[in-house]
């Protein structure tokens, strides 16, 4: 987060000017729309400045309208951590594409997120679910409602 | 440090003691029911059995500090077959408890069940808005022993275990056959 990454965010904003690239509390943020993750995932590993070779973590998120996700990145090469956000505002049928082909590491990710956010990815080699039965829902959803085994105030 | 709610004197206390005894009178079956509790509550083998946090403090009741071997639980079994008593130290979420079932089944008469900590008892942190636990051990195996506490002090667990020890001076060969009679038929309703 010093100087070292100010270079960081001009050389992605001049990848993708639609990109947004804000400074977190931790981690240098960059928030990009869901078709164009896939290029900016290859250039974050690729580009030998970047060098983003592991997925330290995929997570999901659900914002209440949106659904997202948010990449972890991590460059072994620079030391280096950055946040990939993105998000998909159909709930009914959430598509995002798969990183796995990029960095394999993600492929469980992404099976649990699936599993508990419902967001399909498209691409990925074994999209399953990771621990809960089909006839469970995607219980990370806000929305998300049982009866039985849920006690609410 | 210390436990509250009951001196050291009250363990000695062994009136009040007699006055839960299940077998009544009976001199007979009094003195057989003596000798066999002397022995079960003096060697009761846990499980090793661990879900969460609680575990840790669990382990730590097993260890040199607190030595819970001096009451006689020192041996952790790995079977359930060998286990006298499953300390249930955790989260049970609803696809563990299928798991535990089977294993407190497998656990051979006379079996005891102490629940550790939050989670144990009622779902703990996890009771509202939670998918997945299991609120309270008590929905799939029949509970001797709550000991609260998020997770309970080593000491705290060491008190349960002389609880349970002193209940089980207070059980007739009797009532325990009467017990896992209807376990059992807890278990297929």
């Amino acid at each position: 987060m010093s100087a070292d990454n100010f270079n960081l965010e001009e050389s992605i904003r001049s990848f993708d000017g639609d990109a947004i690239v804000t400074e977190g509390k931790q981690f240098t943020e960059i928030t990009v729309h869901p078709e164009k993750l896939m290029a900016l995932a290859m250039f974050l590993r690729d580009n030998s400045e970047m060098g983003f070779d592991f997925p330290a973590c995929v997570s999901g998120v659900d914002y209440g309208n949106d659904l997202g996700v948010v990449y972890h990145l991590r460059s072994t090469k620079h030391n280096r951590t950055i946040v990939v956000k993105t998000r998909v505002s159909d709930r009914q049928n959430p598509v995002v594409e798969s990183v796995t082909p990029i960095w394999p590491g993600a492929e469980y990710h992404e099976r649990e997120i699936f599993d508990l956010f419902g967001i399909r990815f498209t691409n990925h080699p074994d999209l399953r679910r990771l621990f809960l039965d089909n006839s469970d829902g995607y219980p990370l959803r806000k929305d998300y409602s049982d009866d039985v085994n849920i006690v609410t105030k | 440090m210390g436990i509250k709610g009951m001196r050291n004197e009250d363990f000695k206390d062994n009136e009040s003691l007699d006055l839960l005894r299940e077998s009544g009178a009976n001199i007979l079956l009094t003195s057989i029911d003596d000798v066999i509790n002397w022995g079960r509550k003096n060697s009761l083998w846990p499980l090793t059995f661990a879900t969460s946090c609680c575990g840790i403090e669990m382990m730590a009741t097993g260890a040199p500090r607190h030595d819970f071997a001096r009451f006689g639980m020192e041996v952790y079994r790995a079977s359930p077959r060998q286990a006298d008593v499953i300390v249930v130290a955790g989260t049970i979420v609803n696809k563990m408890a299928p798991v535990l079932r089977r294993l407190y089944d497998q656990m051979s008469e006379p079996k005891y069940v102490v629940a550790m900590g939050a989670c144990a008892i009622s779902g703990g942190p996890f009771f509202l808005n939670s998918y997945s636990v299991v609120k309270g051990v008590e929905h799939v195996i029949p509970v001797d022993v709550y000991v609260p506490g998020c997770p309970p002090r080593p000491e705290a667990l060491l008190y349960g275990m002389l609880q349970l020890q002193r209940k089980i001076e207070t059980e007739t060969i009797r009532s325990r056959k009467k017990r896992s009679a209807s376990h059992s038929e807890k278990k297929s309703q």
